[in-house]
């Protein structure tokens, strides 16, 4: 907990809308952790899904754009809670260390941006910059009693040369922040399957079959809730839940946390700065559990 | 000096890319040639003998070939030139085919570099001097390391030829990965009662001493002569004294030691007999287990042991023995696959490999020859076996296929059919890899009679759902996903080399690959040789093989030490290192570089002078680059012969 921990921060448009819980609580949590975020202004989006599946390049200059945002404000690393803006940011980067792509998307900006910005996702920084044992003293209200397990989704860590954090098949920075924090973890065998992602809208049913598998083996382990670390990830568990039961005849009723939220409770922070109240699957069952001695 | 040129065309190996014709014309003008040609195949019989005939006709005294490596073909030429009269060293050999025509296109740049080569080796051969060969006694009596098959196989055929045998192996017991096995493919006979004879055969045979729980330390010498030094790891039971009677398994309290024999599919006592079949069949106590020896309670072995042999402050013990040479017969060990998170990395009981489900198999095995899975003992109906886990797998830095996993796979399926009528096994391949005698029909009846179902592609993730392990594949001939409710999944884990195996080979001064695997004399023509004169090959350790392939180098291995042995003395190269006494100034300089301790220092009336000792030295050089003098000379390579050379290529 150093005066180094200073970052550009990017929250991603989902941040703004669907996932403001998310914002809400990361912001919370650095705050508290004495992480200071520097908001870029006038970023702009980073293009989602559709910009790269249209055109690399387009894709690519939509988060130059907020790379070099982000050189002039003197910092050198930005940060973000949402892996797919993750994704496109680091892509860009990747992509751009070629002469030939690095000249077309520049010749797309206003202002040309040159490399060298990391862009790292929150919880790398929680894990790498600021490491568990600072988190566990800053663990106020442990998470005792409450048992989970982590969904880290398909492209947190993917592909691995680009994404460079943690074991693309088997991810533990959540599992290791949350038992940290006091829970208890369960090894989830399907933590980096893909949950339908934003086939949501044009094929729901790919979404039903995919995210159903998950909350499957979420109960067949028998957890209280999982958490997440993606705004998509979250929206198909949390939102589609009832969609996923009607569709499928079962009966999931499982809290999806994003990871921020339950940190925000460890350290002692509020279920309204939480924006525990945006979740559709009620967590008060979950909430609840924390503290309480295990029965049997 | 008359020297004679004959260059060869190789076929059209060099006579395609370069114009012998021109080149054996340009020689005729080199000092000292008065005949030079151009032939056929110079190392045919004919070639041979066209240089027997011209080196009398033109009253030859040295013949430079131009053709492949010497690596290839200097033996043939030098015996050519004997056979002629000449003394072997007046010959040269230019290499134009690996260093010319197969690496260039251009024929008039090929043609002018083998002019410049033969003019190098020209005018070397004008400054050679005969040389002559010394003789030296060897120790014939060999040492196997690695009790394997293979070594087992080398032991026998050199100790049934008469030879004195040490055979040095790590474990407690000889037999290797083939104890471990339950059967072979693929006549599926049963592998300990093949495999257990010859065992006993190398405990009762005269000729063989086995150390077993025993390492190489150290190797000194050379061929003929060297001096291995063995540790012995202390066992805490005193061999002479134990009958193998295994009481003391039945008694120790300390039952979850670890059983490297079982591959960890069970614990065992500390102190332990690996197996009913074991060679020695005799016990040792695991230190890290043996309660007495950790906190000096317990005893309850020794208070057991009918024969008092039960030894608990034992220590290591070196023994230096005397050999003239050494196989290294050391085996392989399998990929650690835990690597791969996507199957677990090791936390899923049900997902063990396929040396695991031998041991599953075997009668004498933890389960007692029933399969059961790890987690609940049940019996499993659905069985997959993931084949190429560890093998052709760049990302994991194993390339290469190990050889035998197709084969002991589809003998698994076969067998699981036999131990579980109602089974059903899936088998994911990349491709089915079985040309041996026999290998593919088996393959096929492991489909067709055992209805194994083979699914082409690869597995993407194992994980589980309730007690089963849902496995996740591509069957890419159907070009679509399946998903496996499996009981039990069997890796084929591949083949690495063995640990320690890098070691060794720098005791023994063998090459190794990237892999760790050690490196034959030639790929083609000497699968069993190294590069170190004295020190041969067998088995896995050279590379992943089966039963038969090893047992065959066995036997290849034991013939080249019998060959060898069977010359009364050893010649020794003359192209050593020799001190000019009168230049010498004693600095010592040499001794200190010289890798192989082949120089000494000696007193020549009172003044310090090196001395080299002929049959060590190996020829490097170093100690000729060393000398501040040019006092010590490398014979056949002197200071005036390379410079020849020199001179003969930078002419301008």
């Amino acid at each position: 907990m150093s005066d180094s921990l200073t970052y550009a921060y990017y929250p991603g448009c989902s941040g703004a809308g669907t996932s403001m819980e998310y914002d809400m609580s990361t912001r919370a949590v650095c705050d508290k952790l004495g992480i200071r975020l520097t908001d870029i202004s006038d970023w702009s989006c980073c293009g989602s899904t559709p910009a790269h599946t249209v055109d690399h390049s387009l894709s690519s200059a939509l988060s130059a754009r907020n790379l070099q945002l982000v050189e002039k404000m003197d910092l050198d690393t930005a940060i973000t809670p949402c892996p797919s803006c993750l994704t496109n940011l680091k892509t860009a980067e990747h992509r751009m260390q070629k002469d030939a792509m690095r000249e077309k998307v520049n010749k797309l900006l206003d202002t040309p941006y040159n490399g060298g910005v990391a862009t790292k996702s929150v919880l790398q920084i929680l894990v790498e910059d600021l490491g568990l044992d600072a988190l566990k003293k800053s663990t106020v209200k442990p998470l005792k009693g409450l048992k989970i397990a982590a969904y880290y989704g398909c492209i947190m860590n993917r592909p691995p040369e680009v994404m460079n954090f943690d074991d693309p098949e088997h991810p533990m920075a959540m599992d290791n922040i949350m038992k940290a924090m006091g829970a208890t973890v369960l090894p989830f065998p399907l933590k980096v399957e893909c949950c339908g992602a934003s086939f949501g809208i044009p094929r729901k049913d790919v979404v039903m079959k995919l995210s159903g598998k998950l909350l499957d083996v979420a109960d067949d382990l028998g957890v209280d809730a999982l958490v997440t670390a993606c705004p998509l990830c979250q929206m198909n568990l949390d939102l589609r839940q009832t969609q996923i039961n009607s569709a499928t005849g079962a009966k999931h009723n499982i809290p999806i946390f994003y990871y921020t939220q339950l940190m925000g409770l460890a350290l002692g922070m509020s279920e309204k700065e939480m924006g525990m109240d945006k979740l559709c699957v009620s967590p008060r069952k979950a909430i609840d559990a924390i503290g309480k001695e295990e029965k049997k | 000096m008359k020297i004679g040129v004959f260059v060869c065309h190789c076929g059209t190996n060099i006579e395609g890319t370069v114009d012998t014709a021109a080149v054996a014309e340009a020689a005729r003008e080199f000092p000292g040639v008065v005949f030079a040609t151009d032939t056929m195949y110079a190392c045919s019989e004919p070639g041979q003998d066209e240089i027997i005939e011209a080196i009398k006709e033109h009253k030859l005294d040295g013949v430079v070939v131009a053709s492949c490596t010497p690596r290839m073909h200097e033996p043939t030429f030098r015996k050519t030139l004997e056979r002629a009269g000449l003394n072997r060293y007046l010959f040269e050999m230019a290499n134009i085919r690996e260093h010319v025509s197969w690496i260039g296109r251009d024929r008039e740049a090929n043609t002018n570099k083998s002019v410049d080569l033969v003019r190098m080796a020209a005018a070397k051969l004008l400054n050679n001097k005969p040389l002559h060969a010394k003789y030296f006694d060897m120790n014939k009596r060999v040492m196997i390391v690695g009790g394997g098959v293979a070594g087992i196989q080398a032991a026998l055929d050199c100790a049934d030829g008469g030879l004195e045998v040490i055979l040095v192996e790590k474990t407690s017991s000889i037999g290797g990965k083939m104890a471990k096995l339950d059967k072979t493919f693929p006549t599926v006979d049963c592998s300990s009662c093949i495999l257990g004879p010859r065992m006993v055969d190398v405990a009762q045979h005269p000729n063989i001493t086995l150390y077993a729980c025993a390492e190489i330390e150290e190797v000194n010498g050379y061929v003929g002569n060297f001096s291995v030094k063995v540790k012995r790891t202390a066992t805490y039971v005193d061999w002479d004294k134990c009958t193998g009677c295994g009481i003391c398994m039945e008694k120790c309290p300390s039952k979850k030691a670890d059983n490297p024999f079982d591959e960890e599919l069970g614990k065992t006592t500390a102190i332990n007999i690996p197996f009913p079949q074991a060679i020695p069949k005799k016990a040792v106590i695991d230190p890290n287990f043996c309660i007495k020896i950790k906190r000096d309670k317990c005893g309850v072995c020794a208070k057991v042991c009918p024969s008092e042999a039960i030894v608990y402050d034992q220590v290591d013990e070196f023994v230096v023995e005397e050999v003239g040479a050494v196989v290294a017969a050391t085996g392989f060990d399998l990929v650690d696959w835990t690597v791969y998170s996507e199957y677990g990395g090791g936390d899923y009981p049900d997902v063990i490999t396929s040396l695991q489900y031998e041991r599953m198999l075997s009668a004498s095995g933890p389960t007692e020859g029933h399969i059961k899975r790890p987690s609940d003992g049940k019996e499993p109906k659905n069985v997959v076996f993931i084949q190429c886990v560890g093998s052709r797998d760049k990302s994991i830095g194993r390339p290469y296929c190990s050889g035998f996993c197709c084969m002991y796979t589809a003998k698994q399926a076969i067998l699981t059919k036999d131990h579980c009528p109602d089974s059903q096994s899936y088998v994911f391949y990349m491709d089915i890899r079985s040309p041996g005698k026999m290998f593919d029909e088996f393959t096929r009846r492991a489909q067709e009679e055992y209805d194994a179902r083979y699914i082409r592609g690869r597995v993407s993730m194992i994980y589980p759902k309730g007690d089963k392990l849902v496995v996740r594949g591509a069957d890419t001939l159907m070009g679509n996903q399946v998903e496996i409710d499996a009981d039990l999944v069997v890796l084929a884990v591949g083949a690495e080399s063995a640990v320690g195996a890098s070691d060794l080979a720098k005791k023994l001064r063998i090459s190794y690959d990237a892999y760790g695997f050690f490196m034959e004399g030639h790929p083609k023509l000497k699968p069993v040789e190294t590069n170190t004169a004295g020190v041969f090959l067998a088995g896995s350790c050279q590379g992943p093989k089966d039963i038969p392939s090893s047992v065959a180098q066995g036997s290849a291995a034991a013939a080249k030490v019998l060959a060898m042995f069977a010359k009364d003395q050893l010649e020794s190269d003359p192209a050593v290192s020799v001190v000019d006494i009168k230049r010498c100034i004693g600095c010592g300089k040499c001794i200190s570089t010289c890798p192989f301790g082949a120089i000494k220092e000696v007193d020549f009336r009172g003044q310090a002078k090196a001395e080299v000792i002929e049959t060590i030295c190996q020829g490097c050089g170093i100690c000729t680059a060393t000398c501040p003098q040019g006092a010590i000379q490398l014979q056949h390579f002197t200071d005036n012969q390379i410079l020849a050379e020199v001179n003969a290529v930078c002419r301008f």
